[in-house]
């Protein structure tokens, strides 16, 4: 049953990628990014990390893919069509195709630890208490790398004098 | 407890996130639109975030260092697609284009 879902999961996932980056349209590329995402929070439940899948889809497939679809809107990618891929795109596949390659014999010769238990799902609890104690501080830069990115975005695309 | 580990093994989760980091691959070095090559590096973090997530699960279970890194890695991706987009937002208002091969000069 597990291996099913896992499948089903997979498949979303690695069809929803490949969407991204074959479609012509950059409208359906970010409508199958989302497909990927969800599907990237689907393999977090079967991993029973519950919290993990509930901020993969509120984060990743909502406020990014909101952010991602606004700048396609702004910057009028549908209208100016020309030039989506670059005629590398050959050497790209041999390149991704070769990266691949070597990932999977290095991981077909590695002797992966095997864990025969169950997977316990993860409660929130656990979770928050390892966040607010242990990793306090990393915790709280995060919270500061984000401010700085909100202002900086802010200060980044503010609109200048004379410009149109 | 139910069985949840039944018939996936950690070399699943890591196979699937090695096919998805080289899509993203294939996606930044094929695509010359900002914001699709934008979209390919997000899929190699997803990946990134897959295979943490997967081996903190299936070799310390008790640990849950790879959820807390994944949890930042959430994090980090957020601020930095909010300031690539604003760059990006900035590079076509300037230059009328978001394709980074028309992009090739520091000064104009």
């Amino acid at each position: 049953m597990t291996q099913i879902f896992f499948y089903i999961m997979a498949a979303t996932v690695v069809g929803g990628a490949l969407g991204v980056v074959l479609v012509r349209s950059v409208v359906y590329a970010a409508l199958f990014l989302v497909m990927s995402l969800l599907g990237v929070a689907g393999v977090y439940l079967l991993l029973s990390v519950e919290f993990l899948a509930l901020v993969q889809v509120l984060v990743y497939s909502g406020a990014v893919m909101v952010l991602i679809i606004f700048v396609l809107m702004l910057t009028r990618v549908e209208d100016l069509k020309q030039h989506l891929d670059g005629d590398q795109r050959p050497l790209a596949a041999v390149a991704a195709l070769s990266l691949l390659g070597a990932f999977i014999a290095v991981a077909s010769q590695t002797k992966w630890p095997r864990y025969d238990g169950d997977l316990t799902v993860v409660p929130f609890t656990t979770i928050s208490d390892a966040l607010f104690n242990r990793w306090a501080v990393p915790f709280e830069i995060a919270s500061a790398v984000l401010l700085v990115a909100l202002v900086g975005a802010v200060v980044i695309s503010m609109q200048e004098e004379g410009e149109r | 407890m139910e069985d949840v580990a039944a018939g996936v093994s950690l070399q699943h989760y890591v196979v699937l996130s090695m096919i998805l980091f080289s899509i993203g691959v294939y996606g930044v070095l094929a695509r010359r639109n900002a914001v699709l090559i934008l979209m390919s590096v997000e899929l190699m973090l997803n990946a990134v975030s897959i295979n943490m997530v997967a081996f903190a699960v299936y070799t310390a279970p008790s640990l849950f260092e790879g959820i807390i890194f994944a949890i930042f890695i959430i994090a980090v991706a957020a601020a930095e697609v909010g300031l690539a987009l604003g760059v990006i937002l900035r590079i076509f208002r300037n230059r009328g284009t978001a394709n980074v091969d028309e992009v090739n000069s520091l000064k104009w």
